[in-house]
């Protein structure tokens, strides 16, 4: 928000809100950092890192609620104010279940390890799959913070890339399964791994749709990607 | 939901270039506005906007000092108010306003609102007792009042002055209401029960507000003009005002950036 309020406590009111949702969103970016280092490096201890963290999460979302709650009630807040605090309502309950997805990967990660799956399982892809989507939801944050929708057209379009890979992923998947069935079992739970990427990318596509919403005022959720090029412009 | 309408409705009073003048002071800047039949229109802004003068100028309460001026044109269905011949009487009859400050007459409740009616119609005993009793039940007054007909109008509490206030208004059937910070006076119940009524009033009158409230033109108006320095800003559907305003000037007055 460039422009200042005439009250400068409503003013920090909204920065300090602001800056929460960027340190939960930090946090959810390690809680995906620490969740594919567990997959990658077979590492129980990068796992139980995750799942401490999303103790964390769930309270800062708890936490950011509370605070809207009380600015909306105490400010009746209108237009840009209003659409921001709806936004970061939003923003919010997506992080937090791109924490759930995290920690998901990690409680998954553990159970691999732990049954002493073949590291021939093609978690490399996995890995590249994992980057890509806590670099698009890092795009997201740092978007939401700048309020640039530009940048949250592009997420937008980074999503469908992540997609795509989801898709030969599963390609790759199926022919490893059709090779030897042995490993049709730590193949199924890669596969809900990958989904659990994917879905993390779903969520940076709605935080950058949010940032559109705040914005522009309209809402672009379910749309084509001409409608949301047209809404921005 | 927010109770508002903006389906299509025919112009009650149309605004064309309207100018207007305290002495050498230009007010008002060629404002043009159409204010729609059967809804409720909020003028907004901050002090010295403008909103007030534009609502006296529509019942040309500015007359009574000569040093006032409006030019342009105010067609209250298609007849131009300001170059009218007719009693200033007869147009106030047509377009009521109720002030800031409640104003009851030194009179009982029920001469309160038979003033006016007595000026312009000539009604039977039963037939004036009707239309009392109607205004007061319109303005929501009447399970407060009913047994305390005789009692004078000033021994009411401020809100309920300010319904009376209202039921004075409504008793000569008028077409319009203009109504001048009717709650700035009043606490948040009263308040609450003047918006509405404001709302119900809206089905048989054209209703137009001003207020230093923004809420209260998002709670109760169909349509929100935003005015700043004697320029109408932006004037659109109350809903999409305060949430999307098209003109930034509007976006920083409703957000409370002004300044």
């Amino acid at each position: 928000m460039p422009d200042k309020h005439l009250s400068t406590q409503f003013d920090s009111e909204l920065t300090s809100v602001s800056s929460q949702v960027m340190e939960m969103g930090g946090l959810v970016e390690s809680q995906i950092r620490g969740a594919i280092k567990a997959l990658s490096h077979f590492s129980l201890e990068a796992a139980e890192e995750v799942a401490v963290a999303e103790a964390r999460v769930n309270a800062m979302e708890i936490e950011i609620d509370r605070d809207l709650s009380s600015i909306i009630a105490r400010r009746q807040p209108t237009a840009r104010d209003l659409r921001l605090l709806i936004a970061i309502s939003k923003t919010t309950a997506n992080l937090e279940r791109v924490g759930d997805e995290a920690a998901k990967i990690a409680r998954m990660a553990r159970s691999i390890i732990e049954a002493g799956a073949p590291r021939s399982l093609p978690t490399l892809e996995l890995r590249y799959a994992g980057d890509l989507a806590s670099g698009l939801l890092n795009k997201a944050l740092d978007a939401f913070a700048r309020l640039d929708v530009n940048a949250a057209l592009s997420i937008m379009k980074e999503d469908d890339q992540i997609d795509k890979e989801f898709d030969s992923f599963v390609r790759i998947l199926i022919t490893y399964m059709m090779e030897d069935p042995r490993t049709i079992s730590a193949s199924l739970d890669l596969l809900f791994l990958a989904k659990a990427i994917e879905r993390i990318g779903d969520h940076a596509k709605n935080i950058a749709e949010f940032i559109i919403y705040i914005v522009k005022g309209e809402d672009v959720r379910h749309s084509s990607m001409a409608q949301v090029e047209q809404a921005i412009q | 939901m927010q109770n508002t309408d903006t389906s299509i409705a025919r112009t009650k009073i149309a605004i064309e270039d309207l100018n207007f003048y305290y002495g050498k002071f230009k007010a008002l800047k060629d404002i043009n506005l159409d204010i729609p039949e059967g809804r409720v229109t909020a003028f907004i802004g901050p002090s010295g906007c403008g909103k007030s003068t534009l609502l006296r100028v529509l019942n040309r309460m500015f007359e009574l000092y000569p040093e006032q001026r409006a030019e342009g044109q105010i067609l209250l269905d298609g007849e131009d108010l300001l170059k009218s011949k007719d009693d200033v009487a007869l147009l106030r009859a047509k377009v009521g306003m109720v002030f800031q400050k409640p104003t009851p007459f030194p009179m009982s409740i029920y001469d309160n609102v038979a003033f006016g009616v007595k000026l312009f119609e000539n009604l039977s005993t039963s037939d004036m007792e009707e239309r009392v009793e109607w205004a007061l039940r319109k303005s929501a007054l009447w399970t407060e009042v009913k047994d305390k007909l005789q009692q004078n109008g000033s021994s009411l509490s401020g809100g309920q002055q300010q319904r009376l206030c209202i039921a004075r208004g409504i008793a000569i059937k008028p077409e319009v209401l203009l109504l001048d910070e009717p709650c700035s006076a009043l606490d948040p119940i009263s308040t609450a029960k003047v918006e509405e009524l404001i709302v119900e009033l809206k089905a048989d009158y054209t209703v137009v507000i001003v207020t230093h409230n923004m809420q209260q033109a998002a709670r109760c108006s169909d349509y929100t003009a935003y005015m700043y320095l004697g320029d109408l800003i932006e004037f659109g559907d109350t809903k999409q005002m305060f949430f999307k305003p098209q003109r930034k000037e509007t976006e920083d007055y409703i957000t409370g950036r002004f300044g």
